[in-house]
């Protein structure tokens, strides 16, 4: 009976064709289309705030350079993850990420808590480096990211592209899009204060790789670092998990 | 491209000057930009195209004869091209392995440090050798299973030559930085659009093509072609619906976002892995090891029980990659329990695939190419079982982020898809060259071996690596505390890298064995006596033909 059924099935493209959709469709749907209806999928979080424009610069510069190819950034919960990294990730914290960078390999460790670990000089020697800092690593050096000039120019493009997939970004945040990454970058410049202003007090301001009056790809890429997992503080108010908040003065 | 009618080359040369413009405006849009290169790049690969119909754009019409043979001339260029990416993207593989082991062999440059060749090793393989091979031997299974010749002169060669226009561009793109870190959907939105160009002319080629047979069946293996084609470009295009920062800009940003994304990437992941590396090559399976092993497939009931079970089930998996995230546990559960109960689709064609060589065994103990066909079924068993297995939660607690994970990845890549693909072309190449045999029958034992142990190699390694990586990871002292720094476990990975770096090798090595052994057949083993039937049945005519299983 079902082989007849089948047999006439098989007798035309068309049909054949319908049904591999309608059941392949299925899954996806039940699946996906929930996420973005459910409430429940994304906690609250009115401390969330949004990448700066340096910021966001060296977001795409661990995407160019495939950072997320040996990292996660998606502590899992369980318990040697927790202790291991810190409290384990929530889901708004990647709520303005296109695209997420979760991973799905950790040749080397987690970096969702690795804001606040390290210092900028740390973390610029690292790059520069990894050797020189961490003997037994096999990580990449990334030397010429120090040599190399941000390119700020266009930066409102990027953050007007972000703002159309749905972060929030101002016209005001856009139109200055240039002048904030120098300052961020260059604490004692007149741009400074605005990044501030714009992007709020928990901003860092600081010339990350060391050197003022010049925007590297190693400033964006540093800035970057320093900022993941420090977006919002709701992973360490909602886990019962036993780390503190990391002290970002060290 | 000697069969192409004038009316034919003047289209093509059409097409091709019209891509060659868009090269230009790519190149001047993209000037300050990575695009601008990618400009040249489709400026020179149409215009050398170009170059070649218009070398031969005054010849002779070629006659009404060649609509009672096969159109296999495409399918010549698909395996060239299939060999070509499989050295390369395993080249890569190779030394993206050696990086892992000796940081240093990146020699300091930024396009070949390890997050760059990683991505390019991935479309490499998955696409540049795996698609070719899917392309070029679904031209060959669609004509012989329907008796019908292709539907279209000039769209075969459209989608062989528009497709790896797509691989190269996506390549390329890695080497620069240009990706959007979706991992097997690299690639930036304007090689994504190209794509669905070049796939909508492939699914139009094939169901025209179908819509000739003289069967009036349609067979087994080209259901999971047709599966392959539809499903993969729902996923493409779903998960890579981006906004552009301009169009003179080859950076987009994704339309979904964080958990969304999670999700959305790796519905469209693991389907990859079942629509495009196991539903297509089930496809060749399911033509390629009947004729190889001259009996009739199995069991029709499993193969209908399969196709649909993998085509149903699968959709529903995906979720397994994002255990214990932030993904709301409903659908981690969903995700677990569809890919457990895939174990049953999935060892139903596994079974049907060894069960028809049952009485065949003396020919797998002579004939490589059939032991090829047959470790394939066997390592599909195998990682389809370790899926599942890993798709459970407490597995996956250990397994996941480790060289687990990329262990059971290469069991099904060098064991299932790439050692079924070898033992379809061994049969596919003397057939389509209308050659006696292969060049040599020895080097096919060779290459055998070698991918054997190689893949075992690879395989027992990064299980190693990796559950010892999974449990350094949680080990506990009695007092509670643990035991080992990331770097401690880092260090416990050398002599397991070096070993993957070798294993994969040898695979590389017998590629390029495999390479000359197809090379020398085209060119010194003599063309055979034609055999009558391998011919489309004239139209209109509803043939007693022979299909290979029935
Ligand atoms: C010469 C043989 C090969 C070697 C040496 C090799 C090596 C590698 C290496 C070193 C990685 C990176 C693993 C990591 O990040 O830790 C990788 C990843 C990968 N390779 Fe291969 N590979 C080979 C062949 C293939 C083939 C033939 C395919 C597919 C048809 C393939 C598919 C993949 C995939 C899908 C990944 C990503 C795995 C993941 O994300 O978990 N490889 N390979
Ligand atoms: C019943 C069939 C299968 C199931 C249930 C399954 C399940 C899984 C699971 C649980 C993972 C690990 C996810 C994680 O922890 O990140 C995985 C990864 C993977 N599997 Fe399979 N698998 C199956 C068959 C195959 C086959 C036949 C291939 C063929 C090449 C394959 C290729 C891959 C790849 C490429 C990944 C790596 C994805 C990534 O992390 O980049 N799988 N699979």
């Amino acid at each position: 009976m079902s082989d007849r059924l089948h047999g006439k099935l098989e007798r035309t493209a068309v049909g054949f064709m319908l049904a591999i959709v309608v059941a392949g469709s299925v899954g996806g749907i039940v699946e996906i289309a929930p996420l973005f209806t459910i409430h429940e999928t994304v906690e609250d979080a009115p401390d969330m705030r949004i990448y700066t424009p340096l910021e966001a610069a060296g977001r795409d510069i661990y995407v160019r350079e495939g950072c997320y190819a040996c990292h996660s950034q998606m502590i899992r919960t369980l318990r040697d993850e927790v202790e291991r990294y810190g409290p384990y990730s929530l889901a708004v914290e990647s709520k303005y990420d296109h695209p997420m960078l979760w991973g799905s390999k950790r040749t080397g460790p987690d970096l969702a808590r690795i804001g606040g670990k390290y210092s900028d000089l740390w973390h610029v020697a690292h790059l520069i480096n990894p050797r020189d800092v961490v003997p037994e690593s096999n990580m990449p050096s990334y030397r010429w990211l120090a040599t190399t000039q941000l390119e700020i120019s266009d930066l409102g493009g990027h953050l007007a592209a972000l703002r159309a997939v749905g972060v929030p970004y101002t016209e005001e945040m856009i139109a200055s899009a240039a002048a904030d990454a120098y300052g961020q970058s260059n604490p004692d410049s007149d741009q400074s204060a605005g990044v501030t202003e714009r992007y709020g007090d928990e901003t860092q301001v600081s010339a990350f790789d060391g050197v003022k009056n010049t925007v590297t790809e190693m400033d964006a890429l540093v800035a970057y670092l320093q900022v993941v997992g420090r977006l919002t503080n709701a992973a360490y108010e909602n886990t019962a998990a036993p780390e503190q908040v990391p002290d970002p003065n060290n | 491209m000697g069969q192409l009618t004038t009316g034919e080359r003047e289209f093509a040369s059409v097409i091709l000057l019209v891509l060659m413009i868009l090269g230009i405006a790519m190149a001047a849009a993209g000037r300050f930009d990575p695009m601008g290169v990618h400009g040249g790049m489709v400026f020179l690969y149409s215009g050398a195209l170009l170059w070649w119909i218009l070398t031969s754009f005054f010849g002779k019409e070629p006659d009404a004869s060649r609509f009672s043979s096969y159109y296999d001339d495409p399918i010549k260029v698909g395996v060239a091209l299939t060999l070509f990416w499989a050295v390369f993207g395993m080249f890569i593989g190779v030394w993206a392995a050696a990086q892992l082991a000796w940081p240093s062999l990146n020699f300091d440059t930024a396009w070949s440090s390890f997050g760059r060749i990683r991505p390019a090793h991935t479309t490499g393989v998955i696409f540049g050798f795996g698609g070719n091979a899917l392309i070029a031997t679904s031209f060959h299974v669609v004509q012989r299973t329907s008796r019908a010749r292709l539907a279209d002169q000039l769209s075969p060669w459209f989608v062989i030559f528009g497709y790896n226009l797509f691989c190269l561009i996506a390549v390329s793109g890695y080497f620069m930085g240009v990706t959007q870190s979706k991992e097997y959907a690299e690639a930036e939105w304007y090689a994504d659009i190209w794509l669905v160009i070049v796939w909508i002319a492939y699914f139009v080629l094939f169901v025209r093509t179908l819509a000739r047979r003289k069967e009036p069946h349609i067979y087994v293996a080209n259901w999971y072609y047709l599966a392959f084609i539809l499903v993969v470009a729902i996923l493409h295009i779903v998960n890579n619906l981006a906004v552009p920062v301009s169009l003179g800009n080859a950076k987009s940003y994704t339309v979904w976002s964080g958990v969304q994304d999670a999700m959305v990437q790796w519905w469209y992941g693991h389907n990859a892995v079942a629509f495009f590396l196991t539903a297509g090559f089930l496809g060749m399976l399911y033509y390629y090891l009947p004729i190889r092993a001259q009996r009739p497939i199995f069991s029709y009931r499993l193969s209908i029980l399969s196709f649909w079970g993998i085509t149903f089930f699968y959709m529903w998996a995906g979720s397994h990659h994002l255990h214990y995230t932030a993904l709301p546990l409903w659908v981690q559960n969903l995700g677990m329990t569809f890919s457990v109960m895939l174990l049953v689709p999935s060892w139903a064609s596994a079974g049907n695939a060894l069960l028809t060589l049952n009485g065949a065994w003396h020919r797998v103990r002579d004939d490589a190419t059939l032991r090829f066909i047959m470790m394939a079924a066997f390592f599909y068993g195998l990682s389809t079982f370790e899926g599942s297995f890993m798709a459970i939660r407490p597995v996956n607690s250990l397994s996941h982020y480790t060289d687990w994970t990329v262990g059971h990845v290469h069991a099904g890549a060098l064991g299932w898809v790439a050692m079924i693909t070898f033992g379809s072309f061994y049969t596919l190449v003397p057939s389509i060259w209308k050659r006696e045999r292969m060049y040599s029958s020895a080097l096919v034992e060779v290459h055998f071996w070698l991918a054997v142990i190689g893949t075992l190699i690879y395989v027992f390694a990064m299980w190693n690596s990796g559950i010892i990586q999974g449990l350094m990871w949680r080990t506990y002292s009695p007092d509670n505390t643990l035991v080992y720094s990331f770097v401690d476990s880092l260090l416990a990975m050398y002599p397991y890298y070096i070993a993957r770096a070798f294993g994969g090798l040898l695979f590389l090595i017998g590629a390029i064995v495999a390479s000359f052994n197809i090379w020398m057949t085209v060119r010194t083993v003599p063309v055979a006596v034609q055999a009558s039937s391998d011919a489309p049945l004239p139209s209109g005519i509803y043939g007693a033909t022979t299909s290979p299983a029935e």
